[in-house]
C-alpha cells in the first residue's frame, strides 16, 4: 500500500511539472471566492472583474506563446475552511497555476495554510483585509490588492474625528475579520483622542440580535459602528438598533458597503457614513467605465482589486517568462511598482508587450495598486456616505 | 421621573424584544412538543418547515402585494397566512404518508424517527432555498410601528424612548389567541382528548377505539399551523432567510426540554425563560442604574454580567441545570 502511495504521489509530481513547463498554451487562474456566504452578494462583481482582465489578456494574444487564460471559479463560502481548503486542492488538481483568492481573512488564512504553502502555489486576494495575514509566514507565495485593516482603522479614525464625532460603541461580527478590524479601529480612535464606550461581537446568521443591541444602547455613544456584513448579523444589528431608537448614525467600514444594505434598512440609514477601499486614481474611472461596458458594476466593493490580483498574475508570468508559481513569484513585487511604465485597466496588452521586450511596468490597475510591506497594498480609501438611501462617495483618504 | 426613564429604558431594551422572541419560540416549541408527546420522536425538521410555511406565505404575500390587495395598516402577510398553513399541512402529511408512516407501521425505535426527521430536514431544507433562494427576503409592509421611540420622547418627555413595533404586537397578540385556541381544542373537544389519551397510553387509547391514523393526522395539521404561524410571525419581526431558520431549532428545542417535552404548558413557559435568560443576563445595567441610583453611586462600568458573546452559553446552561435536578423538565413532560 505504502509503495503504491509512493508511486502515485511520484507519478503526479512528474506530471504536475510536466504540466507547468510544457503547456503553454493555456494558463489556468483559479478564482476561489466566496460566491454563497455572507459576501455572497459582492462575488459575482468580483469574479466578473478578474475574468474581464483575463479576457483582455486572452484576446491580447501576447502573454507568453499567445497562451488563452482561463478562470476556473470555486466557491469559499467566505466562513468555511473546509469547503475552501478543499476547493482550493480541487483547483491545483485542475491545474490551476494561480490563485485569486481567497476573499474573507479567515479562508483566506486557511486556503495559505493549507493549500498554497505546501504545495507553493502563489495566490493573491483581492478582499482578505486582516491584519493577521500582515504577520503570518507565507513563504511569500501570499499577496493581496486589498490593505490591511489596521490601515482602515487609521481611516476610520480619522474620518471619525473630522465629523466631531467623540465616542462610539462597537460591534464586529465574531470572525478574524471582525476582530481584527474592531482592534484597529479602536486602538486608532483612542489613539486620536476618542472614547469607544464598548466593543462587543455578534455572530452572523442568528435569529435575534436583541440583546446586542441592548448592551450596545445601554453603553451609549456618538454613533454605533458595526463592523460587520452587510447581508449578515451587520444588517439585524442595525435595524435592531433603529428599531428600538438606541442609534441613529452608523459608522460602516468596509463589510458594510454595499448597495443592498440601504436597499433594505431604507431612509433611516441616510446620514451613516463609512469607507472602503478605492481610490479616485485615473483607473477606477477606466475601470467602472470598462466593467459598464462588459455588463457589470465596476464600483462593486473589491471588483477592481480583483481585477488587479488577475492582471498582476498574468503580467508577472510574462515578466518571469514562465507560468511555475516559483519563478513568476518573485515578479509581482516588481510589476507592481516602480520604477516602470504606468498602466491603467485596458492597457494590459500593452503591458505584456513592454515586458516581452525587457522593459519595466509599474502596474496602477484599477485601484491605484502600490504593494508594500510583505506584499499588500497601501491602501487608498473612499469615504462614503448614504444619501437619499444611495452609497455617495463624498471624498478620498 | 427618573424611575420611569429606567423603566423604559428597561422595557424598550428588556422587555418588549424578550417578550416578542420569547412568544415567537413558545409557538415554534408548542410544535417540538406535540410532536414529541403523541408521535413520540424529537422531529429536527421543525425548524425548516417553519421556513416552508413561511416561504408559502411569503409568495402569496407578494402575490398580493401586485395585485393591490393590502390589510391597511397590518402587514399583508397576515392575509396570505391562511394559504401557507394550507400548503404546510399539504407537506406535512404527504411527508408523514410518504416517510413516517412507514416507520410507525415497523414500529421503528425513537432514534430511528429522530435520523428520519434529519433526512426529512435535509430535503425540506433544498426544497425552499430550491424555490426562494438562500437570501433574505423580506415581506413585511403596512404600518412598521405602532409607537415609535421618538414620538414617545415627544409625547412623554421622557429622555428615554419606547418603541413598538407592529410585528411585535401581532406576535404577542397572534400568540395568544392561538395559544388559548389550542388549549381549547385539547381540553375540550373530542378529537383534542383522543389526542392526549394517545398520548397518554397508547394501547388504553386503542382498546378505547380512538383511531391512531386520525390522531397522527390531526397532530400533523395543527404542528402545520403552529409552524408557519410561528414562521411568519418571525419572518415579520426580522427577516425571512432559510438559515437563519434552521439555526432557530437550537432555541427552540431547548425552550421545549426546559419546559418540559410533551408538555403543552412548559412548551410556553420555556419559550419565555430562553428567550428572557438571554436578554436579561447579558444587559448592560449602566442605563438603567444611572437613573435609579444617586450620582455619588453611578456605575463607571457597563454592569454586564456577561458579554452578549456568551448569550447562548446562557440558554445551555440553563437547559443543564433543569436536566440535572429536574429531568422532565419545568412542567413535568416525559422522560428525555
Amino acid at each position: 500500500m505504502k509503495k503504491l502511495l509512493t508511486a502515485t504521489a511520484a507519478v503526479a509530481l512528474t506530471a504536475g511539472s510536466a504540466f507547468a513547463g510544457g503547456h503553454a498554451k493555456e494558463v489556468k487562474l483559479g478564482v476561489l471566492i466566496g460566491f454563497t456566504g455572507p459576501i455572497e452578494s459582492l462575488a459575482p462583481a468580483m469574479a466578473d472583474g478578474a475574468e474581464m482582465a483575463m479576457a483582455e489578456v486572452t484576446d491580447s494574444g501576447k502573454l507568453l506563446d499567445a497562451a488563452k487564460v482561463t478562470p476556473l471559479r470555486a466557491d469559499t463560502g467566505c466562513i468555511d475552511n473546509g469547503l475552501s481548503t478543499a476547493n482550493g486542492e480541487k483547483l491545483l488538481a485542475d491545474g490551476a497555476n494561480g490563485i485569486i483568492g481567497g476573499d474573507c481573512s479567515g479562508v483566506t488564512g486557511a486556503i495559505l495554510q493549507n493549500v498554497a504553502i505546501p504545495n507553493g502555489m502563489v495566490m493573491i486576494s483581492p478582499s482578505a483585509t486582516s491584519p493577521g495575514l500582515s504577520t503570518m509566514e507565507d513563504n511569500g507565495l501570499f499577496f493581496r490588492t486589498a490593505p490591511s485593516d489596521a490601515r482602515e482603522g487609521q481611516v476610520m479614525a480619522e474620518i471619525l474625528q473630522n465629523r466631531d464625532i467623540d465616542s462610539i460603541a462597537l460591534t464586529y461580527t465574531n470572525n478574524d475579520y471582525g476582530k481584527g478590524l474592531a482592534d484597529a479601529i479602536q486602538s486608532s480612535f483612542e489613539a486620536v483622542g476618542g472614547e469607544v464606550t464598548i466593543v462587543t461581537a455578534h455572530e452572523d446568521g442568528k435569529g435575534d440580535y436583541s440583546a446586542e443591541v441592548a448592551a450596545l444602547a445601554s453603553a451609549g455613544g456618538d454613533i454605533l459602528v458595526v463592523a460587520g456584513y452587510l447581508d449578515q448579523g451587520g444588517l439585524g444589528i442595525i435595524q435592531g438598533a433603529l428599531d428600538t431608537g438606541a442609534f441613529d448614525t452608523f459608522g460602516l467600514p468596509g463589510g458594510m458597503i454595499g448597495d443592498s444594505l440601504p436597499a433594505n434598512v431604507g431612509s433611516d440609514l441616510d446620514g451613516s457614513f463609512g469607507q472602503i477601499a478605492g481610490s479616485d486614481s485615473e483607473g477606477a474611472e477606466i475601470y467602472a467605465k470598462m466593467a459598464a461596458d462588459a455588463g457589470f458594476d465596476g464600483t462593486s466593493a473589491y471588483s477592481p482589486e480583483s481585477y488587479d490580483a488577475a492582471a498582476l498574475f498574468l503580467l508577472a508570468m510574462q515578466a518571469a517568462g514562465s507560468m511555475d508559481p516559483a519563478e513568476y513569484g518573485a515578479k509581482i513585487l516588481d510589476v507592481a511598482n516602480a520604477p516602470g511604465e504606468k498602466i491603467n485597466p485596458g492597457e494590459l496588452g500593452k503591458a505584456l508587450e513592454i515586458l516581452a521586450n525587457g522593459g519595466d511596468i509599474d502596474y496602477e490597475g484599477a485601484t491605484g495598486v502600490e504593494l508594500i510591506g510583505p506584499g499588500e497594498s497601501a491602501g487608498s480609501y473612499r469615504e462614503i456616505e448614504v444619501k437619499d438611501g444611495k452609497n455617495a462617495t463624498v471624498a478620498f483618504h | 421621573m427618573d424611575f420611569l426613564n429606567a423603566l423604559v429604558a428597561l422595557s424598550n431594551f428588556v422587555l418588549i424584544p424578550g417578550i416578542a422572541y420569547g412568544s415567537q419560540l413558545a409557538l415554534g416549541a408548542l410544535g417540538v412538543t406535540l410532536i414529541y408527546g403523541i408521535l413520540r420522536f424529537s422531529n429536527f425538521a421543525h425548524g425548516d418547515t417553519m421556513a416552508f410555511g413561511t416561504m408559502v406565505t411569503i409568495l402569496f404575500t407578494w402575490w398580493f402585494q401586485s395585485l393591490g390587495i393590502n390589510a391597511g395598516p397590518l402587514p399583508t402577510a397576515l392575509l396570505a397566512l391562511p394559504f401557507g398553513i394550507l400548503a404546510t399541512m399539504a407537506l406535512v402529511v404527504a411527508t408523514d404518508r410518504a416517510v413516517f408512516k412507514f416507520y410507525r407501521q415497523q414500529k421503528a425505535k425513537p432514534v430511528v424517527f429522530v435520523m428520519v426527521s434529519l433526512g426529512v430536514m435535509f430535503m425540506m431544507n433544498g426544497l425552499v432555498r430550491f424555490i426562494i433562494g438562500p437570501g433574505d427576503q423580506r415581506f413585511s409592509d403596512g404600518e412598521r410601528f405602532i409607537i415609535k421611540a421618538r414620538t414617545f420622547k415627544q409625547m412623554t418627555g421622557l429622555d428615554e424612548g419606547l418603541a413598538i413595533k407592529t410585528s411585535q404586537g401581532i406576535t404577542v397578540v397572534t400568540a395568544i389567541i392561538v395559544v388559548a385556541v389550542l388549549f381549547w381544542f385539547l381540553n375540550k373537544t373530542r378529537t383534542g382528548k383522543s389526542m392526549r389519551a394517545y398520548s397518554d397510553n397508547e394501547d388504553l387509547a386503542l382498546l378505547s377505539g380512538i383511531n391512531p391514523e386520525r390522531v397522527v393526522i390531526y397532530t400533523w395539521l395543527i404542528v402545520a399551523l403552529l409552524a408557519t404561524v410561528a414562521g411568519t410571525l418571525y419572518g415579520l419581526d426580522k427577516s425571512f432567510k432559510p438559515f437563519t431558520y434552521f439555526q432557530l431549532l437550537l432555541p427552540i428545542f431547548a425552550a421545549a426540554i426546559v419546559g418540559g417535552l410533551g408538555s403543552p404548558l412548559g412548551a410556553i413557559a420555556g419559550g419565555f425563560v430562553i428567550a428572557m435568560s438571554e436578554v436579561i443576563i447579558t444587559y448592560a445595567w449602566k442605563k438603567v442604574a444611572q437613573y435609579l441610583l444617586p450620582e455619588s453611586m453611578e456605575p463607571d462600568g457597563l454592569v454586564q454580567l456577561l458579554s452578549t458573546d456568551y448569550k447562548f452559553a446562557v440558554s445551555f446552561a440553563i437547559l443543564i441545570v433543569v436536566l440535572l435536578f429536574k429531568p422532565t423538565g419545568i412542567f413535568k413532560g416525559k422522560a428525555v
